[in-house]
């Protein structure tokens, strides 16, 4: 495969999927809130946003598990084949959502409101870099063995 | 109000437009790289490893396209929440997401269209506890 295409088709679909963000209203934590918030002025409307991702994204997937995994650039299949419901997965959902309610930002979203330079967003962006990092480290101190 | 409406039908049709694009941008990862698009994996890519150069393109692309947006339409990017409960916040979505490996990209879009349950699961729970927490927290927070 053609590293050259690799990069500048990965560029172009950050570049989508930013503006599919920011057109959406996935960058507005106002909107976010609205839409967890369920009560009297519960605004459902955010829940379109993932209708029209999947709406999209699971016909194409179909063709592409058709066509027995092979992607255009390379041979290597990297959709991850994990089945497990399990205790980690619950737990790190949780927590996830945990952080989602209380703010309105996930990471996407969050990445792309750095261009805002709003504080709150920098600030997140680092935290979450923080939560990532703790979980690294803890990765790396409970595998002794492995190295990098 | 004619005003009214027009911004009803916005309201509805921009997240589905814009839920549409994020669909195709995870399509083309997918048909072309043979990857899911799971946003905190791939930052925690560059942040951790493996750093290959496709998860910095993609990310740079985002910067990209969201300073396009920014640009164009600036109310639609605003913050709810400011100081300590942004930093807890920070923390919590950084560790649940590598905890539970993905987030409202990889398990909500990709997995859900993938049919995952797996991810079914991780993105019902991620709604739930996010809808439990958001309605407790303006019932006695007031709102953020």
């Amino acid at each position: 495969m053609s590293l050259r295409h690799e990069l500048w088709t990965s560029a172009l679909a950050g570049f989508l999927f930013a503006t599919g963000l920011g057109l959406s209203g996935m960058t507005n934590a106002h909107r976010i809130l609205g839409f967890l918030r369920v009560g009297e002025n519960w605004d459902p409307t955010m829940a379109m946003v993932i209708v029209g991702a999947v709406g999209v994204f699971a016909p194409i997937y179909q063709i592409y598990r058709r066509r027995h995994h092979r992607p255009v650039f390379g041979n290597a299949n990297h959709v991850p084949s994990s089945t497990d419901i399990n205790g980690k997965l619950i737990l790190g959902a949780a927590l996830f959502g945990l952080g989602w309610g209380l703010v309105g930002l996930c990471p996407g979203p969050a990445w792309v409101s750095l261009v805002s330079l709003h504080p709150s967003a920098i600030l997140f962006v680092i935290a979450m870099f923080g939560g990532m990092g703790l979980y690294g480290w803890f990765i790396s101190i409970s595998k002794p063995n492995s190295s990098s | 109000m004619g005003d009214g409406k027009a911004l009803d039908i916005a309201a509805v049709v921009l997240p589905i437009v814009g839920g549409g694009l994020i669909g195709l941008a995870s399509a083309m990862m997918l048909l072309l790289h043979g990857r899911i698009t799971g946003i905190s994996g791939i930052i925690y890519g560059v942040l951790i490893g493996p750093r290959e150069g496709w998860r910095v393109m993609f990310l740079l692309g985002l910067l990209a396209g969201g300073a396009m947006m920014f640009q164009w339409r600036p109310s639609n990017f605003a913050m709810a929440s400011s100081g300590g409960v942004v930093v807890v916040a920070g923390l919590l979505v950084g560790l649940g997401t590598r905890i539970g490996s993905g987030c409202t990209s990889g398990h909500g879009v990709c997995g859900v269209g993938r049919l995952s349950p797996r991810s079914m699961v991780a993105t019902l729970v991620f709604t739930a506890v996010g809808m439990v927490v958001a309605s407790l927290s303006q019932e006695f927070g007031g709102g953020a």
